[in-house]
């Protein structure tokens, strides 16, 4: 499944890009099993959930939401807007 | 009728009062947020995530309408680089009773801290740092649900 990947703030510091077409396994069903994926290839900004927050299509979703159908998926750190 | 903007540029609070009184509501609430010098800070550096930053704020205006009475909601975000004593953020309301102006006003600031993708980058003479965001934002934002 090709999915576009976005970065933003600390995480997009870390990752080094802003974004990246990713071909997922289809053995990644939710966004949960999505950071870990990252985690596994040595993301390790992907492995503390308190500090990552989560957008599918533009729309913020928790860990155990499911990513099929996702065109873009967002990773960033919790927000500190206003 | 909502008004949403994402912009760099500063923003007039008299001008967008003015907006907010159609000439038919009983009264107008808003909240203006300016960038604080805490513990010398030079600047602010607002990134968001730009398609869905619009549509986040326009969601917690749709919220605000159905929870209370209210005619009118501005939503203003600054992004870029803010130094202090400049605005940073304009919430106003409108609504023919005060109750439904200012709370409406108090949740929308409050929802908005938690759930539109904004960061915001510190500089300071030993380097820039991102902010970390507050359990207190969060407590803040639960007490509306």
């Amino acid at each position: 499944m090709n999915v576009q990947i976005l970065y933003f703030a600390s995480v997009r510091e870390a990752m080094g890009r802003d974004g990246q077409l990713c071909d997922l396994p289809d053995t990644l069903i939710t966004l949960g099993d999505l950071a870990d994926w990252f985690v596994a290839q040595g993301h390790a900004v992907f492995a503390n959930r308190d500090k990552l927050r989560a957008a599918i299509d533009q729309t913020m979703a928790k860990f155990d939401t499911p990513i099929a159908g996702a065109r873009e998926i967002a990773f960033f750190p919790p927000v500190t807007g206003g | 009728m909502i008004k949403i903007s994402v912009q760099t540029a500063d923003f007039d609070t008299g001008a967008e009062l003015a907006a907010l009184n159609a000439g038919d509501c009983g009264g107008v609430a808003s909240f203006t947020g300016i960038v604080r010098a805490d513990g010398g800070l030079s600047a602010l550096t607002l990134e968001h995530y730009p398609s869905m930053t619009e549509k986040a704020l326009a969601a917690l205006a749709e919220q605000a309408f159905e929870r209370w009475s209210l005619l009118a909601v501005t939503l203003i975000h600054r992004v870029g680089r803010l130094v202090p004593g400049e605005q940073i953020v304009f919430v106003g309301t409108a609504s023919a009773h005060r109750a439904a102006a200012l709370e409406s006003c108090a949740y929308l600031i409050d929802r908005l801290k938690t759930d539109a993708p904004f960061w915001k980058k510190e500089a300071r003479s030993g380097g820039d740092t991102w902010v970390s965001a507050k359990a207190s934002d969060d407590q803040a934002a639960a007490r509306w649900q």
